[in-house]
């Protein structure tokens, strides 16, 4: 039925797309490991990432990979501040209340980005656009190998970062033990706000990893938002090692999926196996039976 | 009592409003304020009072609207007939999420999600499918006879949807003075405790979810009824589940009255909006997104809490 011709291609299709959807749920699940909250606006704020790559690239003619060290720290503070003076404010300790406040901000960025830009797809044009690389007899476009190796590498500084440093140290003690690490001298609350920076900054990376082969318009973080969410319950909610996995299998589902179904049916796939997964195994494929 | 008459006379009010006013405009106003207190009553059912946030409630709107629509314009049966089919329909998908998630064991955020996510499939499936007419959607042929639930003028919708509002209104009553209402808010004070005193979590949790769904799916057979057009992306679109959540949270989750009071509050602001900013995209959603943040930061018992706070001070 499916010829080996298309179908590897189309694995290899779906590993790239499935190392930046890694990134992006390494910073989501970082945010759940430690605050323990879901953030709805994930998508969202890539959206605002992606966005923040296309003008820098359209104004400043700034190419999209040399955005990284302008994204990168800019996305950490904005995420470091929202923590810091709007969520953090809002939890009143309740699970929900974070949703909430969380698509409140969603439906902040998403209809600012309408309002300013308009509802127009964009896309950017660089010199490696349309040049491709053969793999094993399969072309592959540039920028998909190159969001592909980039995206494990700043998913490997990440596991760097949080295995060796000490803010890495501090980060994974309020996780396991919130109570403990205060008593300790750890200050929880910059803890926090660090991990959300952080996990912003996984979405600032990705966005100028994903630019170059994708496109933006202010519902884009629409599709994103739930993909991250299924990687991370597919994974085990705050695993890293199940995120990076999760990613790669979503990859390939999209992508086999949407050969296999067309366009608009393959995305269903992805909400099946959500759906399944929450059902029948909500601890994931590395957490433990609860 | 008192709540059933202040109920019964604010409804009466508004049913002798066309013998008043003849505005158009003001008739829409005033449906339009009362549709989304139906959503937001049905909301409230599932999340106010049993404690169980649905991101999701598209999926029983959509399939109401969709129930309705299909029916009229491939089998071509009376549109009034149509409305009782949609509830039916609406209510089976409640019961399947419901059914799923709880059985299960799925709280908080994770409900949360897996009813956006059922909605998101829905969605896909009315885009790709020829019966709900994809991505062209549905368009209800014009009849303009009551006797084909269309009228005329605006006063016929405005009838039909306060009689539905009213039945979301006493089952909010009958929930807040009910033993199955008192069962449904021990289980969302506390699940386990509410288990221990013999409640039944799973059924009441299920059966919260299905008079959800179906008043949700009222609503989406008197939108596709109204407008005499549904897409997928209008019926099972993220649009109607954050509508849906809004009204109550800014009104006062779990109260009678609370849907109501956010409902007029949140279209009040969006007409003020609209005036100020004009149609320009998005604005009011945005301002919408502001309001819930600040709602829940620093009102989290909404209008309805604010009055009774200010009440008891007085007393």
């Amino acid at each position: 039925m499916l010829e080996l011709s298309i179908l590897f291609p189309s694995i290899l299709n779906g590993l790239t797309l499935g190392a930046v959807y890694a990134l992006i749920a390494l910073g989501l699940t970082l945010i759940y490991g430690v605050l323990h909250i879901i953030n709805f606006a994930h998508g969202a704020l890539l959206m605002i990432a992606l966005y923040g790559v296309f003008f820098l690239n359209a104004k400043l003619g700034v190419d999209p990979y040399a955005a990284l060290p302008v994204m990168v720290p800019a996305m950490f503070a904005l995420g470091y501040a929202l923590q810091r003076f709007v969520i953090g404010r809002a939890s009143h300790g309740k699970d929900e209340n974070i949703l909430l406040v969380t698509l409140g901000l969603t439906l902040i960025l998403e209809n600012f980005a309408l309002f300013a830009w308009r509802s127009d797809t964009r896309t950017i044009e660089t010199s490696y656009t349309f040049s491709t690389v053969a793999i094993a007899g399969a072309m592959i476009s540039t920028p998909k190998v190159v969001a592909f190796f980039g995206a494990l590498a700043a998913t490997a500084i990440l596991l760097a970062f949080i295995t060796r440093t000490d803010l890495g140290r501090a980060i994974r003690a309020v996780a396991r033990e919130r109570q403990g690490a205060k008593l300790v001298g750890i200050d929880v609350e910059h803890v926090f706000a660090m991990s959300f920076g952080i996990g912003l900054a996984c979405l600032g990376a990705a966005a100028c990893f994903l630019l170059p082969a994708y496109y933006v318009n202010p519902q884009v973080g629409n599709g994103f938002v739930l993909i991250a969410f299924t990687i991370v319950v597919l994974g085990g909610m705050g695993s890293f090692a199940g995120a990076l996995l999760g990613g790669f299998i979503i990859g390939v589902v999209e992508s086999v999926g949407g050969l296999w179904l067309g366009e608009s049916l393959g995305q269903i796939g992805i909400f099946v196996i959500f759906i399944a997964v929450l059902l029948f195994r909500p601890q994931g494929i590395f957490g433990a039976r609860a | 009592m008192k709540t059933l008459c202040a109920i019964l006379l604010l409804c009466g009010a508004v049913a002798l409003l066309p013998a008043f006013v003849s505005s158009g405009f003001v008739l829409n106003l005033v449906i339009m304020t009362l549709y989304a207190t139906l959503l937001g009553q049905a909301w409230n059912i599932l999340a106010g009072f049993g404690g169980q946030y649905s991101f999701g409630h598209a999926a029983f709107f959509g399939t109401g609207a969709y129930a309705s629509a299909a029916l009229q314009v491939h089998l071509g049966v009376n549109a009034w007939l149509c409305l009782p089919f949609a509830i039916a329909c609406g209510a089976a998908v409640g019961a399947l999420v419901g059914a799923l998630s709880f059985r299960y064991g799925l709280r908080g955020s994770y409900f949360a999600l897996v009813t956006l996510a059922f909605a998101e499939v829905l969605r896909i499936l009315a885009n790709s499918v020829k019966f709900t007419g994809g991505g062209v959607g549905l368009l209800i042929p014009l009849k303009s006879s009551s006797l084909d639930f269309q009228f005329q003028g605006k006063a016929g919708f405005l009838y039909v949807i306060l009689v539905l509002t009213l039945a979301g209104f006493l089952l909010s009553w009958w929930l807040e003075r009910s033993r199955y209402g008192a069962w449904l808010t021990a289980v969302r004070d506390n699940e386990d405790s509410a288990a221990a005193l013999g409640v039944n979590v799973f059924r009441v949790k299920l059966q919260a979810i299905v008079l959800s769904a179906a008043l949700t799916a009222a609503g989406g057979a008197f939108y596709a009824q109204y407008f005499q057009y549904i897409d997928p992306h209008l019926a099972y679109g993220p649009a109607v589940s954050v509508e849906a959540l809004l009204g109550p949270i800014v009104g006062g989750l779990g109260t009678v009255f609370g849907p109501l009071l956010g409902a007029a509050a949140l279209r009040l602001l969006g007409e003020l909006t609209r005036n100020l900013m004009g149609d320009a995209p998005g604005v009011s959603l945005m301002i919408y997104g502001a309001v819930l943040i600040a709602m829940v930061t620093f009102l989290p018992r909404g209008i309805a809490g604010l009055f009774r706070h200010f009440g008891r001070r007085a007393a």
